[in-house]
């Protein structure tokens, strides 16, 4: 028998307005990517939140691990230098 | 120290920290479960109390209330869904948590095991039961689970216009005509105890509270939750024009709060064995629902296989504004309502018992 469980899981991100990017908003469960779009219409975007959709199989997602967080991520924690407030200017420089 | 206990560590000092605990992180089996009893239980309640609203659809008094309440009945459709997924991010799955629910294994709130005698039912279920849901439900928006507060921000927001049109709708009862008067005054009268009733056991019988607490995922106690509320409606209900059926209701000047009469316990006790007055009919139509939306599920999912390829490419970008692959314009048209659980969830019957 068909049911419910054989409707994959999609991620939802949702544009609030022109000019900003989309955001995860959250997930559902839809049996294609017609109906996911109209789902997450009516279940993130009932009070204007947003001007496009995007929706994607949750399984398609490729994340990094929680357990590896830290070696994943090292490369960029001890380079301080690639922030602005690394350099010193003297005072009373102007625009830098 | 063992992998787990390191973990153990992690995990302590996330929570110690306010840091959230996101899906993917190591948790102790006792949170997810705890996790899973308390987010499925929100989401039950969410899409049961559908039924005592949606029982008012039909016989709104004008175009209006009707607009407001279907919106309303549509919101707490969503917030069901929103903790549903949430939920699944626990390893549960949505089939698994219905199931559950309609064989009776995980509850609901007792609340909606009451019946909704008048119109002016659904305007007191809006001010005291949504109200006394958003005094819980606030903390729940920095509980230590990422998914379960997100998800409560998002229903937080909403709730606010189900609290507010309820109020709406007793106050026009109340400045009415005597008998719409005195129909707002019974509906408070009869929803008042139980609303106290929502926010749970006095601590000291509350069975989950301290390790809920102590793992963030509950902020304040019952009781205190529970004094808070009262304090909330004592002079809303003035505003009203209407009072709160508690002959013990009175300020306290030394506390700084009111002070009011005993919780019959024994009522909710029977209330959550099943002995409400609704607990069967809502289960009842839910299992009913289901039932019936089979072959919607059926054909959708038969559609979506006989249409084959999932849209996009691996690796392909969707280009800005649109999903890769074809937009939904492509497909034959078809009516939201036949399609996807909601028809099923949004249905206006009305109840048999009223």
């Amino acid at each position: 028998m068909s049911n419910q469980g054989d409707w994959p899981l999609w991620e939802v991100f949702v544009r609030s307005r022109r000019g900003l990017s989309h955001t995860h908003a959250g997930s559902l469960h839809a049996p294609d990517a017609e109906m996911a779009l109209r789902n997450a219409r009516d279940l993130y975007t009932r009070r204007n939140e947003g001007v496009s959709i995007w929706v994607v199989e949750s399984a398609a997602i490729t994340a990094t691990s929680p357990d590896e967080k830290d070696p994943f991520f090292a490369p960029a924690a001890d380079k301080p230098y690639r922030h602005p407030t690394f350099y010193e200017i003297p005072e009373g420089v102007k625009h830098l | 120290m063992t992998t787990v206990e390191a973990f153990q560590a992690a995990f302590d000092a996330a929570v110690a920290a306010d840091e959230r605990i996101e899906p993917r992180d190591w948790m102790p089996e006792a949170y997810r479960a705890s996790l899973v009893r308390q987010m499925a239980q929100h989401a039950h309640s969410e899409i049961i109390g559908m039924q005592p609203e949606a029982n008012w659809i039909t016989r709104a008094p004008s175009l209006r209330r009707k607009a407001i309440l279907m919106a309303k009945v549509q919101d707490e459709a969503g917030h069901g869904l929103y903790l549903y997924s949430a939920a699944e991010t626990l390893g549960t799955s949505r089939e698994e948590l219905l199931d559950k629910l309609h064989t009776g294994r995980q509850k609901y709130s007792s609340i909606f095991n009451y019946p909704t005698l008048t119109w002016a039912d659904v305007g007191a279920i809006g001010w005291l039961v949504d109200g006394a849901a958003i005094t819980n439900q606030v903390p729940l928006c920095r509980c230590s689970y990422g998914p379960y507060a997100r998800a409560m921000v998002r229903i937080c927001k909403e709730e606010s216009f189900h609290q507010r049109q309820g109020y709406e709708l007793l106050l026009t009862l109340s400045k009415g005509t005597p008998a719409q008067h005195e129909m707002a005054q019974d509906a408070v009268n009869r929803w008042w105890w139980p609303s106290l009733m929502m926010f749970g056991p006095p601590d000291d019988a509350s069975a989950h509270s301290a390790q809920s607490m102590a793992w963030k995922i509950k902020r304040h106690s019952n009781d205190e939750l529970r004094r808070r509320f009262v304090d909330i409606c004592v002079p809303q209900a003035e505003s009203l024009g209407l009072t709160l059926p508690d002959p013990d209701l009175r300020w306290n000047e030394e506390l700084g709060r009111y002070d009011f009469g005993p919780i019959d316990w024994s009522e909710f006790q029977q209330v959550l064995k099943g002995n409400g007055p609704c607990n069967e009919q809502r289960l009842d139509r839910r299992r009913r629902a289901h039932e019936e939306g089979a072959w919607v599920r059926e054909a959708a999912a038969a559609y979506a296989t006989k249409h084959g390829a999932r849209p996009g490419r691996p690796g392909e970008h969707p280009p800005e504004g649109r999903p890769a692959g074809r937009t939904h314009r492509e497909r034959p048209e078809k009516p939201a309502e036949e399609t996807g659980t909601r028809a099923e969830e949004t249905g206006t019957h009305v109840e048999a018992a009223v």
